[in-house]
């Protein structure tokens, strides 16, 4: 079975709301959509204090071509345009609506009819996606269209869907596959027709056989796109993974990007909203949100309107246990840690995570022995210790000869660290200062 | 004893043709430098910590003399004493240049700002400042890993375990602006010493609405301008909800220090006032009892700057 060659951890699975079915989350009393959603510029407002909206209503505008729009996922009336804690853990810009009912825009299909055809045009496919406001749903946000929008003298020859959830604790997507695996595949062809691609694989880890089986047979009906199960290992995820994992090919070191060998990887949700977008015409303003925690009463995949906190989502999966040491936004390995429970969802939140106090705690940080586990289990090849000591020691440029910008942030040497370093708290200080010594030298010239 | 007397003269011929040949290339070779950037580079004092702008004081003492006038250029370790003797040995005038101290603007002290999260990350303010707005609901104050404590070279300012925030030593602080670059929330600031090391300063930062600044920390700036208001010389400005007291304009009148009802406004430094005869007025001038100042404090003047009543519980020294 296929996976990727070098480094990779095998933190416990930890899949407690596995096989659960997707239920829908009440609509909260008000909804809180902060501007920055996704990578690139923040969305501009273009409603005004005291406007009603409805479901599906455009409230901000993408700020520029890596941006995406907002659309309001209750129907109601705008009460202010403040300031909010988002998963940052800064106050950032964000959008207040006050629930009134529950009235969808007319444009809207809200039928669960499966539309498997599609005579729009590859642009005409992008041009909806961008009008829906879609970003990769996996966590990174980072807007579709741009993503398939190939930069001119790059060729796309295959589109990879990321099904692997190699997260612990998640199960959004595999919930999502066992429940709307047709309009997946819709997706996905629509997202091949986006792109002028005639091959797809969708990518899924092989702990979720059930997943791996539906999708594989459903997958008959749709032409060029096939099933491929992968071995177990994170951070399968990782985009530059998934490629080297689905078809052997390893994508150069930045400023290239996946489309350089020809691939285009998108997350099996974006695949899905891709499919609401296109067929449907339902902007991006809802998702699937995995609530779970070992303590938490009843693990939960949620179908969660953007903008409600997180607070109601725990309450729904049984309340918050008390002995919560952290509240993370995403998984265990990847997920921030959120300053409050009133974080709303966002277009990227795949997950609440309730860690237990006893699990959350680092554990007393000791000298680094050079075992070299962190170098093994780095699956860009890279030296955590030692980018780490660079950090401390702000030798940038040694920083940028070791390739700190190839890093992709995974987490993996601090997993495996047996001296419980911070190794990623110095190399992410690291490869931030260094992308910025590399962007203004570029502005320079 | 002839192959000693061999080696000796061997040795001997060889060393006299290399020192020849030393001292032919030193005469043909030599390199012009003028010799006053000796004499400079003599009396600073080499601690080599970049506060002038130079690349230490060798690149100073070029800059000195290739400069032809003192303007702008100022040793901020030696100070003015340093610089009257490198004006000396130019030939140059060297103006009376204002002494400056570093200054915390932040007074979130664990009793003022209530902790809301725990940070437990590597220790580096730069880190934390990355991971959010850090343990309180502060999102510009001080987050109090220590990242100016390890960047000075002087030993001048040290973190106080009891109210989590770095403490300057005005004594040994050069100004050299080391804690200022380090800062990634740009809390400290160059200001002048002033006259006995006497100062107004708003200690705080932070930018957010009144609303939010008052929920996250007691002594926190809410921008309401009454400060503003009520100083004579125009040394106030507000922006972006903050109060700043120019330190150029500020006569030290103390009147703002008053107005402040959140008492970030703190006089360091001055000597006790003389109870009032008013004793509405004591509670409002109780917040001078700064933490910092009695390490800032160079002279005797370190007791707080009141001792009329008793300090209301929030503003207690800590």
């Amino acid at each position: 079975m296929k996976t990727f060659r070098i480094g990779g951890v095998h933190p416990s699975e930890n899949k407690l709301s596995a096989g659960k079915k997707i239920e829908p989350m009440a609509l909260p009393k008000q909804a809180v959509f902060p501007l920055s959603q996704h990578i690139g510029a923040p969305a501009v407002p273009c409603v005004a204090k005291g406007d009603m909206v409805k479901v599906g209503t455009k409230i901000a505008d993408a700020g520029g071509f890596v941006s995406a729009a907002i659309f309001s996922s209750v129907s109601g009336k705008v009460a202010k345009i403040d300031s909010v804690i988002d998963a940052s853990g800064y106050r950032k810009p964000a959008i207040f609506i006050d629930v009134v009912g529950d009235e969808w825009e007319e444009s809207i299909d809200r039928s669960e009819e499966l539309v498997t055809k599609c005579d729009l045009k590859p642009e005409e496919i992008v041009a909806k996606i961008k009008d829906a406001g879609v970003v990769g749903m996996g966590g990174a946000c980072f807007p579709t269209h741009v993503k398939l929008t190939p930069p001119p003298g790059s060729k796309a020859e295959c589109v990879i869907i990321n099904a692997v959830e190699c997260e612990p604790y998640l199960t959004a997507d595999h919930s999502l596959m066992l429940e709307k695996p047709e309009q997946i595949l819709m997706g996905v062809s629509l997202l091949m027709k986006a792109v002028n691609v005639t091959v797809g694989y969708i990518a899924i880890e092989n702990n979720k056989p059930d997943a791996i089986a539906l999708m594989t047979e459903k997958a008959k009906n749709f032409p060029g796109i096939q099933v491929v199960p992968l071995k177990v290992k994170y951070p399968q995820g990782g985009e530059k993974q998934l490629i080297d994992a689905v078809i052997s090919r390893q994508v150069p070191a930045p400023p290239a990007i996946p489309i350089a060998v020809g691939a285009v990887v998108q997350n099996v949700g974006t695949a899905y909203a891709v499919y609401e977008a296109v067929i449907k015409n339902k902007p991006l303003f809802e998702r699937i949100v995995t609530v779970t925690g070992k303590s938490l009463a009843n693990p939960s995949n949620f179908l969660t309107r953007m903008g409600t906190p997180m607070s109601q989502l725990i309450e729904a999966a049984g309340g918050m246990p008390e002995d919560t040491g952290k509240i993370i936004g995403g998984g265990p390995m990847m997920g921030k840690a959120l300053l409050n429970a009133e974080v709303p969802i966002c277009k990227g939140s795949s997950g609440v995570l309730l860690m237990s106090e006893k699990e959350s705690l680092r554990g007393e940080e000791q000298n680094c022995t050079r075992c070299a586990k962190c170098v093994a289990a780095c699956p860009m090849g890279l030296e955590p210790y030692l980018l780490a000591k660079l950090g401390e020691y702000a030798d940038w440029e040694r920083a940028e000869k070791e390739d700190i910008m190839t890093c992709i942030e995974c987490g993996c040497c601090t997993f495996t660290c047996p001296s419980n370093r911070p190794l990623l708290d110095w190399v992410r200080l690291c490869k931030n200062t260094v992308g910025g010594i590399i962007r203004e030298r570029n502005a320079k010239k | 004893m002839n192959t000693i007397l061999v080696a000796v003269i061997a040795l001997g011929v060889t060393a006299l043709v290399l020192a020849g040949v030393l001292f032919v290339v030193s005469k043909q070779f030599a390199v012009e430098e003028d010799p006053r950037v000796g004499q400079v580079a003599e009396v600073l004092p080499q601690a080599n910590c970049g506060g002038c702008g130079y690349p230490g004081c060798a690149g100073f003492a070029d800059a000195c003399v290739k400069a032809g006038s003192l303007d702008g250029l100022l040793c901020p370790v030696g100070g003015q004493a340093v610089m009257t003797k490198v004006a000396d040995i130019l030939g140059l005038s060297a103006d009376a240049a204002e002494p400056k101290v570093a200054v915390v603007r932040c007074n979130g002290t664990c009793e003022h700002r209530p902790r809301t999260a725990v940070y437990d990350g590597a220790v580096s303010c730069k880190i934390a400042h990355a991971t959010g707005c850090g343990e309180t609901g502060c999102a510009f104050g001080c987050l109090g890993c220590g990242d100016c404590v390890a960047a000075c070279k002087f030993d001048a300012i040290r973190m106080n375990p009891t109210t989590g925030l770095p403490e300057v030593d005005a004594e040994k602080c050069t100004a050299c602006g080391a804690c200022v670059k380090a800062c990634p929330r740009m809390i400290i600031e160059l200001r002048n010493k002033g006259k006995n090391g006497r100062r107004m300063v708003v200690l705080c930062v932070n930018k957010d609405k009144g609303a939010i600044t008052r929920k996250a920390c007691e002594v926190g700036c809410i921008g309401c301008g009454k400060c503003q208001k009520v100083c004579p010389f125009d040394a106030i400005t507000i922006a972006n909800n903050l109060a700043y007291i120019d330190y150029e304009k500020c006569k030290l009148c103390r009147k703002c220090e008053d107005e402040c009802p959140q008492h970030s406004i703190v006089a360091v430094n001055f000597p006790p006032r003389k109870p009032k005869p008013a004793a509405t007025e004591a509670p409002k001038t109780a917040p001078a009892a700064e933490a910092k100042s009695a390490a800032k404090a160079p002279e005797t003047t370190e007791t707080p700057s009141t001792q009329t009543a008793p300090s209301t519980p929030n503003t207690q020294k800590s």
